[in-house]
């Protein structure tokens, strides 16, 4: 790969400081590092991968991202564990207000959002349909954290004197392979459902536009949301998500791969601790758009678990 | 009685004024004096960054608007008997002028909005709420007599939790009736009562909304000013125009609304002599119907009950907002056994009780809402003692001026007297007793009304058990008092049908195929 010393931004400065004008003033380009635990942190293993962008923007043309490893899935889960207990323990109620306030600051993002889209190669018409798309989400199921329960919930009517009902209950770990397009709503509509419903989630970003996850990590990290209920790691799916097929905290995996060998790979490493992996194959990107395919009680419910409780009545 | 012990052990308890003292209770157990030691220092919640205008309008079609009535009328502050504001009073014509706005509001914007667009205009309402709590927890506990420690930590952020939760159902509505398509009703009418004046309008207006209908409120006459203070919230929204209406006014004003030809929905909390006048009202016109009205609920207590927790949760059940709670544990059932020893616990805690100022925030029992209503309080409590119950009041000093009636319970009452019969809506107690889990069921079933009903006990097959053959519509376990908007609140019997909060509530504001 070629390696770029400097950018168009800086030709300008450069021709200024030549001509002997003021110089104007330089950018300050911003390092992209990976969400973990609730701070920006690089690759343990210090390997990095590089992104271009479309013209123009804060960003110079190529970007760094790290590029995580098997170590840095394996700090992922141990950071979403963590967080899993306060997050489950939280009330429904407060966990529909934080998704919500998701919701406010990615709406007061919403320049940053597309600009990043549109870096990421998405058309400015495409990347604002998105955006819009991808806010909307997040207040659907800001607003579906306290009901979902009332519709997969049930009193049973059972044979006897019991009184029988089953809940929901969040599971753990959900670990997530984003789809490559659309890069911030196929993130948005995987990893929210997950977290709506209690659980802690461990993201793969688009390996296409990761920037924009970033992006997004730092939306989700001013507002609200503790530290280590989503973490994103950048870099290579086929490398991080087998770890994380493997690990034995991980509950549940879900792909939005294109690669066939790895969905049929993840099937396989889930088997070992019996884990829930919902595999498919890739959206078109458009798709993603339509509420009644991109959103609904279905993605909650996917990682859900349903206890059931007898208790006796009687005097 | 451990929990005092440990109290009066602590010296700087006795330090702080009076030592504690034992003394013989009921010739029986020592119990602890404390004096002046429970004295607490003056608290108020400062007042000075809210501003209650002078004179407020009705809110129409968005704007605020006189009265065509031209007629005002002032609204005070029952703990002081001073004039807070003077509100308009909207006669026929000004109500049929609000369900116009509201029927061009629901036919033009509202009823064709995208749910997800309108669930967002739920979410700012919501919002704003919790950003102005403190405003409408004070001009609350002014206009109404709540202590602030309430209308703070209850009434306002209840209110707001209504709006998010409701805001979230508004695009999920397909979810809620088990495949059946939901469409909204139209102008919803609703009258709400002076006990809870923010809450009840968020339970009505919220899941009006969410449904895509649009709303005509009355709030009450004498606790009008935190449904105005909700109106500026619902302009700063930027609604549109005639979504919500306000139109203040008394009962006259809250019957041309619910007999406005242009209404197809009226929702009532109130009283249950109100309510039926309404359903009759409404018998042969094709408007929808729901009514939230009184209550005698029982507080069943039985000898196997954590004694101590069983004491707070009555206090709570009939003390809370000065017993102005159509859910309130106004008959408690104690087994027989342990008759005494609640009473005798019921009388110390009672006595610790702190009325008086409503902005004071370790008030406990606030102002009566209304001279009317002290009245009635009184009146009750005067038949009370005439049937022959022994009345305890604490002997708690009450301010001079403005509505009081210290915290009262009656023993010794009999299942037909009145006080045990009739909703008295104030800070009034009366206790009986049962043998068994049969003879309490008996006599909890045995009013006219069944809204909500308490059961303590350790064991939890009996609660069970109980809260199965209850003829009530909330049914609290080792608690009291408990409310959530994803929890449906209503009741079986004269206490009305239909329920708020919860995908059960939604109901009141739909149509539904099949």
């Amino acid at each position: 790969m070629t390696v770029r010393t400097k950018t168009k931004d800086d030709d300008v400065i450069l021709s200024a400081a030549l001509a002997g004008a003021e110089p104007a003033r330089l950018r300050v380009n911003k390092a992209y590092k990976m969400f973990v635990g609730g701070a920006f942190v690089r690759s343990e293993s210090g390997r990095y991968f590089q992104v271009t962008s479309a013209e123009g923007g804060a960003d110079p043309d190529v970007v760094n991202l790290p590029r995580g490893s098997r170590k840095d899935a394996r700090d992922a889960v141990l950071a979403a564990k963590n967080a899993w207990g306060g997050w489950a323990g939280k009330t429904a109620y407060n966990r529909g207000q934080i998704l919500y306030r998701l919701a406010e600051v990615m709406e007061s993002r919403r320049p940053e959002l597309t600009a990043s889209l549109e870096r990421g190669g998405e058309s400015p018409a495409d990347a604002a349909v998105e955006v819009d798309a991808a806010i909307d989400r997040a207040v659907f199921y800001a607003g579906f954290c306290d009901k979902f329960h009332a519709l997969v919930a049930s009193s049973n009517p059972v044979a006897g004197p019991h009184f029988g009902f089953s809940v929901p209950e969040p599971m753990g770990v959900v670990a997530i392979a984003a789809p490559a397009r659309p890069a911030l709503l196929g993130l948005v509509s995987t990893v929210l459902p997950v977290i709506a419903g209690g659980n802690v989630a461990v993201a793969i970003a688009s390996e296409r536009d990761p920037r924009t996850a970033v992006v997004f990590c730092e939306c989700l990290a001013t507002s609200d949301l503790p530290g280590g209920v989503v973490n994103v790691l950048t870099g290579q799916a086929a490398e991080i998500a087998p770890p994380l097929a493997r690990h034995r905290e991980v509950v549940g995996i879900d792909a939005w791969t294109a690669d066939d060998a790895l969905r049929a790979a993840l099937e396989r490493d889930g088997s070992e601790s019996v884990k829930r992996v919902k595999t498919h194959a890739p959206l078109a990107p458009a798709a993603w758009l339509d509420d009644r395919v991109g959103q609904g009680i279905g993605w909650i419910e996917r990682f859900l678990e349903t206890k059931t409780i007898w208790h006796p009545v009687g005097i | 009685m451990s929990r005092e012990m440990t109290k009066a052990a602590q010296p700087s308890a006795a330090a702080r004024g009076g030592a504690p003292e034992r003394a013989a209770a009921d010739g029986a157990e020592p119990r602890l004096v404390f004096g002046r030691a429970w004295d607490y220092a003056p608290a108020p919640e400062a007042a000075d960054h809210v501003t209650i205008a002078p004179r407020y309008d009705l809110f129409i079609g968005g704007a605020w608007r006189a009265p065509r009535s031209g007629k005002y009328f002032d609204t005070i502050n029952p703990a002081t008997e001073s004039k807070l504001s003077e509100v308009a009073e909207a006669n026929a014509a000004d109500v049929d002028d609000a369900v116009r706005a509201a029927r061009a509001a629901y036919e033009s914007t509202w009823s064709k909005m995208k749910a997800s667009e309108r669930a967002k205009y739920i979410f700012r309402i919501a919002r704003a709420i919790q950003e102005k709590a403190r405003e409408l927890a004070i001009v609350e506990s002014m206009d109404g007599g709540k202590p602030i420690k309430e209308s703070r930590d209850v009434d306002v952020p209840l209110a707001a939790a209504h709006f998010f939760y409701h805001a979230g159902w508004a695009d999920k509505l397909d979810y809620a009736f088990h495949g059946r398509t939901a469409r909204p009703l139209g102008v919803a009418g609703q009258i709400i009562p002076w006990n809870f004046p923010l809450l009840m309008a968020a339970w009505k207006i919220a899941p009006a909304l969410a449904c895509g209908n649009t709303v005509v409120l009355k709030p009450a006459e004498t606790t009008p000013l935190s449904a105005l203070l909700l109106a500026r919230i619902i302009e700063e929204a930027e609604l549109p125009p005639g979504v919500v209406n306000i139109v203040t006014g008394a009962g006259e004003t809250g019957a041309a609304l619910a007999a406005h030809p242009g209404v197809d929905k009226v929702a009532f909390t109130g009283s249950t002599e109100i309510g039926k006048r309404i359903q009759k009202a409404l018998a042969g016109t094709k408007k929808r119907l729901t009514l939230e009205l009184g209550g005698k609920a029982a507080n069943i207590v039985f000898a196997d009950a954590p004694i101590d927790q069983a004491v707070e949760g009555i206090v709570g059940g009939i003390y809370f907002n000065q017993g102005h709670v159509c859910c309130a544990g106004s008959r408690l059932l104690v087994e027989e056994s342990v008759h005494d020893v609640i009473v005798r616990k019921l009388k110390d805690r009672v006595a610790t009780l702190r009325v008086g100022d409503p902005l004071d925030k370790n008030t406990d029992v606030g102002a009566i809402n209304s001279k009317m209503q002290l009245d009635k309080i009184k009146q009750l409590v005067d038949a009370g003692a005439a049937e022959g119950a022994e009345r305890y009041s604490a002997p708690c000093a009450l301010p001079e001026k403005g509505y009081w009636f210290p915290p009262t319970f009656f023993t010794g009452a009999s299942q037909s007297s009145r006080i045990a019969r009739e909703e008295i809506f104030g800070p009034v107690l009366t206790v009986l007793t049962f043998r068994t889990p049969d003879e309490a069921l008996e006599k909890a079933n045995n009013t006219m009304y069944g809204l909500s009903a308490g059961i303590w006990t350790d064991k939890g097959a009996k609660i069970f058990w109980m809260a199965e053959r209850l003829k009530a519509g909330v049914v609290w376990g080792n608690t009291y008092n408990k409310f959530d908007p994803s929890s449906p609140f209503g009741g079986y019997k004269e206490s009305g049908f239909g329920r708020e909060g919860g995908r059960q509530g939604l109901s009141a504001y739909v149509e539904l195929d099949g």
